[in-house]
């Protein structure tokens, strides 16, 4: 069965608490803290933080955090400017980029912070992807042709065909959207998740791509494709605005229109 | 524990596409359409009963077209109720052996109840 409550060894205990000396702006972080080395159980350490000497983002809490609190917290980040998705974390109950979500936006009271939901952690804030990144290995990311390249141009594409891959060629392949999805949680071993099937449509839709049809039939499953149940949390959450289920729709659509009704 | 030292890619690749799962879509969708309308004439012909006796309730399931859209919403009814159970069971019981056994055993149940309830119209309309 699927499993709704935590085994024994994953439940979160009450962790350490740092408090901001002095600090007159201050703003409580609560992180979920893992390691694999101790064998505990895992805990949620809270943080006080000084907002007066700290930047308007969590990530910049996060850091600062790392640099003047505790250097043991673990996470990963690059571009600090929602490009790179590496930062994806679930922040005050949603998925979504540290760098781009302001500490302000996070409610009142405590922010908690915890790795994207259901995805083994290796460490802290970092969860293991490497299933997520092989499913997009899986659906052959890259433009796929039986005919030869012009010898001297690029394939060409009419500004209309561009414009189909708006809202797609945008998705940064954060994981935010398919890590908040409950089939990607039960099911993630065979369902590709949001994520990747809209990375697979924006490969389906791409008018200099001549394996529409191949494409379609590898997505043709009860697995891959047919788990997803329009529940929505993809589109709801998504940090760059995308909406994925509608990109699923798209291909359920395209699948029934290449058979009789 | 012991590490998986496949591939990620072979894992993720697993066994590859079913290349089915239209059927099942489009045919959710169609009974869930026909569920539509067969509902709607159910509820208005059961309302249009409420005060009568038995004699014309049975009556007026015997005439032709009632009874024959009876064993419809029946057999829609059943159908779609199949289809629905079949993706809870595959989203959420993941020991194979009890869900392969769900999965049947639904299909087993669906079709005697689709086939009584349709018996039973039957000997209403015929009038045995």
């Amino acid at each position: 069965m699927a499993e709704f409550t935590l085994p024994k060894n994953s439940k979160i205990q009450a962790g350490k608490h740092f408090p901001a000396k002095g600090a007159k702006n201050v703003r409580t972080f609560k992180v979920y803290r893992w390691t694999p080395d101790d064998g505990q159980n895992p805990r949620t350490d809270t943080y006080e933080v000084d907002l007066d000497t700290c930047g308007p983002m969590v990530l910049d809490a996060l850091l600062k955090i790392k640099n003047e609190i505790d250097s043991t917290l673990s996470l990963r980040r690059s571009c600090r400017e929602g490009i790179c998705g590496s930062c994806a974390m679930n922040i005050a109950g949603t998925n979504t980029l540290a760098c781009t979500k302001a500490i302000e936006d996070c409610g009142s009271g405590t922010v908690n912070i915890y790795p994207l939901p259901h995805m083994p952690v290796v460490k802290d804030l970092v969860p293991d992807l490497t299933h997520f990144y092989a499913q997009f290995a899986s659906i052959k990311p890259w433009m796929r042709t039986q005919s030869p390249a012009p010898a001297d141009k690029e394939r060409l594409q009419s500004p209309e065909d561009r414009k189909k891959l708006d809202g797609l060629y945008e998705c940064i392949l954060c994981a935010c959207c398919s890590t908040s999805c409950p089939s990607y949680w039960w099911n993630g071993d065979r369902y590709l998740g949001p994520a990747i099937l809209l990375q697979a449509y924006r490969w389906i839709v791409d008018s200099r791509d001549e394996d529409t049809g191949n494409r379609l039939d590898d997505l043709e499953d009860p697995f891959k494709l047919y788990r997803c149940h329009t529940i929505m949390n993809c589109a709801r959450t998504c940090p760059k605005g995308l909406n994925p289920a509608k990109a699923i729709a798209e291909i359920k659509k395209l699948i029934v229109e290449r058979r009789s009704a | 524990m012991s590490r998986d030292l496949r591939n990620p890619l072979a894992r993720a690749r697993g066994l590859g596409s079913a290349k089915e799962g239209v059927s099942h879509w489009m045919l959710q969708r169609v009974t869930a359409l026909g569920l539509v309308f067969l509902t709607v004439w159910f509820v208005v012909t059961v309302l249009g009963l409420m005060h009568s006796d038995y004699a014309t309730a049975r009556a007026t399931l015997a005439k032709p077209w009632n009874a024959v859209l009876l064993a419809a919403l029946l057999i829609t009814m059943f159908r779609h109720a199949v289809l629905g159970l079949q993706v809870v069971i595959e989203d959420y019981v993941h020991t194979r052996w009890l869900e392969v056994v769900s999965l049947v055993l639904i299909k087993f149940i669906a079709v005697l109840a689709a086939l009584a309830g349709v018996l039973a119209v039957l000997r209403v309309a015929l009038g045995s």
